[in-house]
Parts: structure tokens; sequence; C-alpha cells
């Protein structure tokens, strides 16, 4: 960066990836990429031109909004994806906690680490829809099936980072309480837990934030929730209602997010 | 640390009492909204479905398992098309973030009462929707096809690498931009020799993890029509071919621990 630059020459920033071979490497790379990318996508121009109109009108139907015709499906919805975002960060919270404490590798025997950590890269790998279109076939329709995918897909979240942050903890104050001849449960219950307990707190009030953002899309595949209602509005063009929903789920959105926000600062 | 004298004897307490109580509370009153909401849900479920819930569960098994590996030859251009999907809406959900991250940042917006906050809505707006509901918005305007579901990856995008980059922008050291603004450097060169540099590594990182978010968001949005290995997906379970969905759940699953590998590289590279 600071190599003086000999008369007449500019001074350049230094460029991102240092070595000129693999920069100029990886834009060729971009550059065939995109051609490749852009060439296969086929639009069909005539339906878009078509929507366009429809677009329009569903922007303008978000400054008038329909709350009420479908005010009841939209209540349903709402409430049970609300209490489905409660139960299952519950429900997600008491499974991942032992799960979490299984896939640290500081305190668990190597076999129980790789096995909860199969559960989180399983958990990880498939979007919530996937796994609630196994849970709908196995639990029947309605909010069990959503609530369970949930609980299920919070393990990949919460278990995951509940272990990383147990994996930092200060090995100092682990070895004073062994040094008392604390059993196992009392060293995780003195120890780990309160290092990070705070944490906990913060993430699974984050989670919590998450799940009700995700319990308005299970509902598509039938797992309960606003998704549905949302789903059969657009389905009707009923874009109004639909508006309604959205400005509804985006207000319920900022409001916890400016809850969980006071509250991670407060435990942290 | 709290004490109480029990008789003559000091007892070591972990909580003193007021926190106790505090703690106490927090355990019912959190107790409570959860029964409750379980009520609500219990009573929203037709029991019967799941008593024979393991019935089905052995039954989906038995069916899914041998997954139908030759089904493969078919899923190439569906992959292909998914992984496009996620790249060219990361693309543009990056390119219409960077600058919204800029107006969002307290110390490079333009103007506090106007612009920022409308920014900052539009950030919010776009991070509460989910990429599935702005693919089913999409698909009832533009018709189904795979622009619907770039257009959802991006729009989705926006709110996420938006806001990460302007609580980047808010950390930068302001040393360094006082420091060009002394040489008399313009407002755009500030911007390009004070900001950018420091806010560029941070930036790479974030688009780079979206795109690894936006691989997986991309497998389903075929579901509700938006292109991709979703709509392989979807038929396969209207005819009710489970050893076809279990070959696409493989694939989805290499490709989405391969998309977590590469971004994690390129991540550990740049920061």
């Amino acid at each position: 960066m600071s190599v003086a630059s000999p008369a007449g020459r500019r001074w350049s920033p230094p460029p991102l990836v240092a070595n000129p071979l693999l920069r100029w490497g990886l834009a060729l790379g971009a550059a065939i990429y995109l051609a490749a990318a852009l060439g296969t996508i086929e639009v069909r121009w005539a339906r878009v031109l078509e929507g366009i109109p429809r677009g329009l009108a569903f922007v303008a139907s978000f400054l008038t909004p329909d709350f009420l015709s479908r005010w009841r499906d939209i209540w349903e919805g709402i409430l049970e994806s609300i209490t489905m975002a409660i139960t299952s960060t519950a429900l997600g919270i008491l499974i991942s906690v032992p799960i979490g404490l299984g896939a640290a590798r500081n305190i668990a025997p190597v076999p129980i680490y790789l096995a909860c950590r199969g559960v989180i890269a399983l958990s990880r790998t498939f979007q919530e829809v996937i796994i609630a279109i196994l849970f709908v076939k196995m639990f029947g329709f309605g909010p069990l099936a959503g609530m369970i995918t949930l609980a299920f897909a919070t393990i990949g979240f919460l278990a995951k980072l509940l272990a990383e942050d147990i994996e930092e903890i200060d090995r100092s104050q682990v070895e004073a309480i062994r040094s008392t001849g604390a059993s196992w449960s009392q060293l995780i219950n003195y120890a780990v837990q309160p290092q990070v307990m705070p944490r906990l707190i913060g993430l699974s009030v984050y989670r919590l934030d998450i799940n009700f953002r995700e319990s308005a899309v299970v509902g598509i595949v039938g797992a309960g929730g606003i998704g549905a209602t949302l789903n059969t509005a657009f389905d009707r063009y009923e874009f109004d209602t639909a508006a309604a929903v959205l400005l509804l789920i985006i207000g319920i959105v900022m409001a916890t997010e400016y809850a969980s926000g006071i509250i991670r600062r407060k435990v942290q | 640390m709290p004490v109480s004298n029990a008789g003559a004897v000091k007892a070591w307490r972990r909580r003193d009492r007021r926190t106790d109580l505090l703690v106490w509370l927090a355990w019912l009153v959190g107790t409570a909204v959860v029964v409750a909401s379980w009520r609500v849900i219990s009573g929203n479920t037709m029991w019967p479905f799941v008593w024979d819930a393991p019935t089905q569960a052995w039954d989906l098994l038995s069916r899914m398992v041998p997954p139908r590996w030759t089904y493969i030859d078919q899923l190439w251009r569906p992959l292909w098309d998914t992984i496009n999907i996620a790249t060219l809406g990361t693309l543009l959900g990056v390119v219409i973030a960077t600058p919204l991250g800029f107006l969002a940042a307290r110390n490079t917006t333009p103007s506090m009462l106007v612009v920022r906050p409308l920014a900052l809505y539009c950030i919010v707006a776009s991070r509460s929707i989910n990429s599935l509901i702005w693919a089913l918005l999409l698909v009832s305007i533009l018709g189904p096809g795979i622009l619907a579901g770039i257009l959802a990856i991006g729009f989705r995008s926006i709110g996420f690498v938006g806001k990460l980059l302007y609580e980047a922008i808010e950390e930068i050291d302001p040393s360094q931009v006082e420091a060009i603004t002394s040489t008399g450097a313009s407002r755009a060169q500030v911007l390009a020799y004070g900001i950018v540099p420091q806010v560029l590594p941070a930036f790479a990182g974030i688009s780079v993890y979206r795109w690894d978010i936006n691989i997986r968001e991309s497998t389903v949005l075929g579901l509700v029509g938006a292109g991709g290995i979703g709509l392989q997906l979807q038929s396969s379970i209207n005819i009710l071919a489970w050893p076809q969905v279990t070959m696409i759940f493989i694939l989805i699953f290499v490709t989405v621990l391969a998309s977590e590998w590469v971004s994690a590289r390129v991540r550990g590279a740049i920061v």
C-alpha cells in the first residue's frame, strides 16, 4: 500500500484479491457464469407485460388494505402463527439444550458429539418448508405439524450456537468448580450455565422472532398459521386482503424485533 | 454476593431475594403463556391423525427407501436453475442493498429525518417477508418461472444485506474518514477512499453468506411455481412418487452442504 509510486503514476487503492492471476481468473469466471446463467433464463415477456397492471393493482392495494371482509380468517391465522411460534420455541429450547451440551467438544465424549452434530447438520440443511411437508404427511394438516417443524428448525440454530458458546467458555471457572468435588450436573449448573445463560436467552428471543416469521410460510404447505390465509388470498387475487395480512406481519415482526432488541440488551 | 443468615450460620445463596422472586415470576409468566398457546394449538389439531403418526412415518419411510437414483438425470437442469436463482437473486439484492445501506447508516445518510427512516423501513419490510411469500406474490403478478424466483430472492436479500451493511458502515473507524476529509476531498472521494475500503471485506463476507442462505431458500421456491428444483419436488409429491422425493432431498442436502463449504472458505479467505 505504501509503495512509493514513480513520478507520473497515480496511486490506486489495493485490490480486494491480492494475487492478480486469481483476481482476473475470478473476474473471467464470473463473466462466463453470468453469460451462461442469463442465457438460460426463459422469460415470457408477454406474460410479464400482462402482469404489470396486476402488480400496480397490488401496490395500490397496500394503500387500501382490507382488514375487515376476511377478518375472522386473518385473526385465526395470526393467532395460530403466534401460538405456533411460542410453543415451537419452547419445545425447541427444551430439545436444543441437551443437544447443544452434547455438541460442545469440551464437555461431550466423541460419539455423543458426532451424533449431536449430525442432528444439527440435518436440521440446518433443509429449509423449513421441506421439513413441514414431511411432518404434514405424518401428523396431518394443522398447526401441530407446523409447531413440530419449527421446533425441529430451532434445534439447528439454537443448539449450534449454544454449542459454539460452550466451547468458548472460560476454562478456569470450570476447573474451580471441579476442584470443589462437584458432580457433572453441578459442574454444568454452576460453571457452564452461568457463563452461557445471557447468550442463550438472547438467542431464544431472537429465535422466537424468526419462528414467527417462518410460521407465515409453513402454512403454504398446510401446516397452519397465517400462511394458509395469505396463500388463499393470493390464489383468489384478493390483493387488498393479502396486503392487510402482509402489513400485519410486518407490524408484528417490527414490534417483536424491537422488544427482542430491548430484552437482549438487558440480559447481555 | 447474597448471603442469608440462617440462625448463627451464614449461608451462601446464588441470588438475593428480589432477583429470586423476579426469576420465579418470569418462569411463571413464561410457562403460562406457553400452556395457553399450546391449548390453542391442540384445539386446532385433529388428534386421530396425530395418533397414527408412527404408522404414517413408517409408511412414508418404506415408500421413500430406496431412492430412485436414475431420476437424477432429470434433475441437473432444475439444479442449475436453482443455483442461478440464488446467485442472480443475491446479485440483485446486493446491487439494491448497497445504496440503501449507505442511506441508512447514521454517518453517511444525507438526511436523518427523511431518508434514513425511509431506508430503514424498506430494509425492515424486505426482511419481514419471507422469500417464499415474495415468490407467492411475484408468481401471481409475473406468472410462474425463474424470473419470479430471482426477484423473490433479490427482494428478501435487500433487507438482510442492507441491515448488516449499514451496521458495518456505522462501526467504521472515523479517524480514517477525517484524514481523507482533511485533504480537501469531496464527499464522493471521502466515500470512495475513506469508507468503502473499510467496509469492503465485511460487504463481501455478507454477500457470500447471504448467497449460501439463498441456495437453501431457492430449493423450495418451486413449490409456489417460482422455478428451480422445488418444481420437481412439487410434482413428485403430487404424484406420490416418494423414491423421487428422496433423490431430490439427497441432491438438495449435497448442494446445500457444498454451498456452505464454499461460503465458509471464501469468508475465511476474506476476513
